[in-house]
């Protein structure tokens, strides 16, 4: 007869790669749908072609290095990569917009690195910085929420847009994000980046239409949803809370000192929080468990390192968010941070 | 294998200056944008390479060793001026594309690096050839990286290249298609160290299917032996 040893740390986490990144995939659901609901079926084109990329490239890719495309297909991480570019790229984007960004974060940023597990950067955020440096102006293009606009694109209509980047009745999406008094309606962000370039104050600023609400029309719904998607995942313990508080955080803490000092220069700590990708990046992306910091303490300050360096370039930068560069920033220092921040083993070193 | 096909052996492949021993890497990723600043930087680079690797192995005897760096940069250096004052008056356009990168073919570590290792040790005619070798398994890699990031970015090929040869190489432009919205990354410098990388691996790739090649028939001489036993 014989017994089962196993040594410690006896943890009993049947869990599967798969399994992780299929809970991933369930709770960006509500975000995907609020998404849906502001910005039209955009997104669900963006999606379907975003998959299909990935699935296809990731199959060459694993064919060319002679392994097992089938297994790997089915851990679900390049679904994953998929997805959260998907949503990150505004919705009418031109096809092929999309299929370059997974192409390239499939194959460079991933595979080339040795596939899951190897790769030192957060695949999709490469994917988005790539697309974001080479085509500034496709991945700027966010159509007003859909409540603001007056321009409702049928499925048919947006499809027509994203195959030939015009409608079947001639309109660019240029002229589409043109609201009705004849200006083109940005992002909250983009408005206040713009804006205080040209010299306005933020009371002026956030009197605008698009930032009706709290953070802005739209916006701030799809940061709650994401929000609660990401409550999900901590509740299910597919990710711990430190990344995720260390980003909100990040950006909140400094976001509240500047706004005290000089209140019509500086975003407050809310919209910051409760706009652009903050709520996306702290709970989906950063917390990435292959490019993260590994220990917690070391996700403490990898979390805040990246909700910082998101306040710094929305304020500073020349970019109106940046959570993707700030998370490959971030990544790029996790050796170093995994490297001071190992914990001390039980019975070796320590302050006793 | 003689010498002379030994080192062109060595400078266009086996040791090349870019892709094995990855010197001068700055001008090699700053001015590949298109083919024709890659080909304007590689020839500037082949005749400095050349004209020193000739000074220096004329000089050798009489360098003392202690002061061999610094002669070694003073010869580069003289010859770069020239390089750069005949580009400045026969070629002004691609002068001006170039920019800081002609004066510093000084700092390119390829040929100091070959000054040092081959011309200092060797006779003046086969330092000559090494040169010409190593320069110009360099100036291919900057063209090769040159028309990769031309084609990714701009969708041409040989774009201006009347600044280097004069006006009739204007017809050589070749317009392979029409992008609206360029790849940009191809054009930034990280599109230059991602390509490179990719031309690197792409080179090991058919070192390591030769090397298999070459094993193949050793191996069926051993089994031939063994059945016969």
């Amino acid at each position: 007869m014989s017994f089962f040893i196993a040594s410690s740390p006896h943890e009993h986490n049947r869990r599967q790669t798969s399994d992780v990144m299929r809970w991933v995939l369930l709770a960006a659901i509500p975000g995907v749908l609020v998404q849906l609901f502001f910005f039209g079926w955009g997104v669900l084109f963006q999606l379907l072609l975003a998959i299909v990329t990935a699935w296809a490239t990731e199959a060459i890719a694993l064919q060319t290095r002679n392994r097992p495309a089938l297994a790997s297909l089915k851990d679900n991480s390049a679904l994953v990569t998929a997805v959260l570019l998907a949503i990150s790229i505004p919705p009418l984007a031109p096809w092929w917009v999309i299929v370059i960004g997974v192409a390239f974060a499939i194959i460079v940023a991933k595979q080339v690195y040795g596939g899951l597990g190897q790769n030192i950067f957060n695949p999709a955020m490469v994917g988005y910085v790539l697309l974001l440096v080479s085509f500034p102006v496709q991945m700027t293009s966010w159509l007003p929420p859909a409540t603001l606009s007056d321009n409702d694109l049928s499925l048919w209509q947006t499809l027509h847009v994203i195959v030939f980047e015009y409608t079947p009745s001639g309109f660019s999406v240029e002229q589409l994000r043109t609201g009705i008094d004849g200006v083109t309606m940005a992002t909250p962000l983009d408005t206040v980046k713009t804006g205080l370039t040209q010299g306005y104050t933020l009371s002026e600023l956030t009197a605008k239409s698009v930032f009706q609400g709290i953070a802005g029309v739209g916006w701030q719904w799809v940061n709650v949803a994401y929000l609660v998607g990401g409550l999900v995942l901590l509740q299910q313990r597919i990710i711990s809370w430190h990344i995720p508080l260390g980003v909100i955080v990040g950006v909140a803490a400094p976001a509240l000192i500047a706004h005290s000092i000089s209140p019509d220069q500086m975003l407050g700590p809310v919209t910051h929080v409760l706009s652009g990708a903050t709520m996306l990046g702290a709970f989906f992306i950063a917390t990435d468990p292959v490019s993260a910091a590994t220990s917690n303490k070391g996700r403490w300050i990898f979390g805040l390192l990246i909700g910082l360096l998101v306040w710094l370039i929305r304020s500073f930068g020349g970019y109106p968010d940046g959570m993707a560069f700030a998370v490959l920033l971030a990544n790029l220092c996790v050796p170093i941070i995994d490297r001071y921040t190992r914990p001390t083993v039980y019975g070796h070193g320590g302050s006793a | 294998m003689s010498e002379y096909q030994q080192l062109a052996k060595q400078g266009l492949w086996s040791n090349n200056p870019a892709l094995v021993q990855l010197l001068g890497l700055c001008p090699l990723l700053a001015v590949t944008s298109t083919v024709t600043n890659a080909l304007g930087l590689g020839l500037a680079t082949l005749a400095v390479l050349m004209g020193s690797n000739l000074i220096v192995s004329l000089v050798r005897q009489w360098v003392p060793d202690e002061i061999r760096i610094p002669v070694f940069v003073m010869v580069i250096a003289a010859l770069v001026t020239v390089i750069q004052l005949l580009m400045n008056a026969y070629v002004y356009g691609l002068y001006q594309a170039l920019g800081i990168f002609i004066p510093l073919i000084v700092t390119n570590c390829a040929i100091i690096g070959r000054a040092e290792a081959y011309a200092s040790k060797n006779p003046w005619q086969t330092s000559l050839f090494d040169g010409f070798a190593m320069g110009l398994g360099f100036t291919c890699v900057l063209v090769l990286l040159g028309a990769i990031r031309e084609i990714l970015g701009n969708g041409t090929l040989f774009a201006g290249a009347e600044l280097l040869l004069g006006p009739w190489a204007a017809s050589l432009k070749i317009e392979l298609f029409q992008i609206d919205y360029p790849l940009l990354l191809a054009i930034l410098p990280p599109g230059a160290f991602i390509t490179m990388g990719f031309i690197i691996a792409a080179k090991n790739v058919i070192d390591k299917r030769q090397k298999m090649h070459a094993e193949q028939p050793q191996k069926s001489v051993e089994r031939a032996r063994v059945t016969a036993q």
